[in-house]
């Protein structure tokens, strides 16, 4: 019985432990990826082809959500807006929520889903498969040669995709507001481009994008870098990577939306 | 090939992601505005703004001709110092009046300037004389109800 609850206790020691060690190795894997991006900015077709996929391949799910959750918003916006007579109000209303909120929050959980776990596998199975270990055989340096892209490439893929999920939104918007359901078009834009500051509101979503990239970037490369090479390692640290990831994206925005935006 | 065929998808990616940056900055955001045209600086205290803040808007005539810039507080006189920037293509003269006012009944709260008839136009960093603060309405209710009390008590003086 004693021995029982000793080792239970002595569990959790060693699992906050690990996670402390793990978060050590993480912050000097970060380092060591910076300090070897030199090389992928001199042959930068490496970078050209993880933006392809970690950007290109990701447009189709950003743009269709991006539609779609703009559509909703006009929707449900006009819903709420309407009971108080202000349906005009509807442009500031789904252009300031995706710019500065959803935007870059929603964008980038399904960079996590769509391209971290992708990178995260990528990275797993070339462990498994023993090709990082031959790389470094050859004199290599799989860092500069195959993370250090893959990091510039989504880095540099995720606030595009952010102002497209943005820019997409708010076409959504009003496409359901303005031509469904017949706010008057001048208002729309008129309100929309008075209350929506290109610093206070664009930039800072730009800032929080880019954020969002370099933290969901590190924890997949780290996450494949790390894995077990094993099937069950790749797969279980696929998941760890969006689970993740997408904590990590609400926990950065609760911090930077208490920054960026704490009123006049 | 498959090279060229990448790179022309990467290109495509890249340049609708700046068009979407330039889109929200052009035509959501107020980039576009005067706000990087000509304007030139001037000085209001109130004796109460209300809600108005910073870049709020400054009408005459129900045009927008400025916004508001910067919202100070004054210890000396303990008035409210607003700066507003007004656009250069628009001179207004020395006596203009400015007051706040709000759009509709909840809606934001602006700044309405009123022309007057001096022939000297107001310059950068001149100060506006005549200014009328915000309508408080909690002010405006106790003034309702002094008055009620007041006029009621006249009553009752002259039915003695």
């Amino acid at each position: 019985m004693m021995e029982a609850l000793l080792e239970h206790v002595r569990g959790i020691g060693r699992r906050t432990v690990n996670r402390v060690w793990r978060m050590g190795v993480a912050a000097r894997f970060f380092l060591l990826v910076f300090l070897h991006s030199g090389p992928s900015f001199q042959r930068f077709h490496l970078i050209v082809r993880e933006i392809f996929s970690a950007g290109v391949l990701s447009l189709i799910i950003i743009l269709v959500s991006g539609l779609f959750v703009g559509m909703v918003l006009g929707m449900q916006g006009y819903e709420t807006l309407q009971t108080y007579g202000s349906e005009e109000a509807l442009g500031v209303l789904v252009s300031l929520s995706l710019v500065r909120e959803l935007g870059p929050v929603v964008a980038a959980l399904l960079f996590a889903s769509r391209a971290g776990s992708a990178i995260t596998a990528e990275i797993g199975l070339m462990k498994a498969t023993e090709q990082i270990a031959a790389m470094e055989m050859m004199a290599v340096d799989p860092i500069a040669r195959v993370v250090a892209p893959r990091f510039w490439g989504a880095v540099i893929s995720m606030p595009l995709l952010a102002a497209l999920f943005s820019a997409m939104g708010i076409l959504g918007g009003y496409l359901v507001g303005v031509v469904l359901i017949g706010v008057d078009e001048g208002s729309f834009w008129s309100q929309m481009q008075a209350a929506v500051d290109f610093k206070e509101d664009i930039l800072n979503g730009v800032i929080k994008s880019v954020v969002f990239g370099i933290a969901v970037t590190i924890i997949a490369l780290f996450e494949g870098y790390d894995a077990p090479p094993t099937a069950e390692g790749v797969s279980r640290a696929t998941t760890r990577t969006v689970v993740t990831s997408s904590l990590a994206i609400l926990g950065l925005d609760f911090i930077l939306t208490a920054f960026m935006f704490r009123g006049v | 090939m498959q090279r060229a065929t990448l790179d022309l998808w990467v290109g495509l990616f890249v340049v609708a992601g700046i068009v979407a940056v330039l889109f929200l900055a052009l035509k959501v955001g107020n980039l576009g505005g005067f706000d990087n045209g000509e304007t030139y600086v001037v000085k209001a205290s109130f004796d109460n703004i209300g809600g108005l803040k910073a870049r709020a808007p400054v009408k005459s005539a129900g045009v927008l001709v400025g916004r508001v810039a910067e919202i100070g507080f004054d210890p000396k006189t303990y008035e409210a110092s607003v700066t507003l920037s007004l656009d250069a293509r628009y001179p207004f003269p020395k006596d203009t009046s400015a007051s706040i006012m709000t759009s509709g009944l909840l809606g934001e709260q602006y700044i309405a300037l009123e022309a007057g008839g001096d022939e000297k136009m107001l310059a950068n960093g001149d100060a506006l004389k005549i200014t009328q603060g915000a309508v408080v309405l909690e002010n405006l209710i106790g003034q309702f109800l002094f008055n009620k009390g007041d006029s009621a008590a006249d009553k009752g003086e002259a039915a003695q």
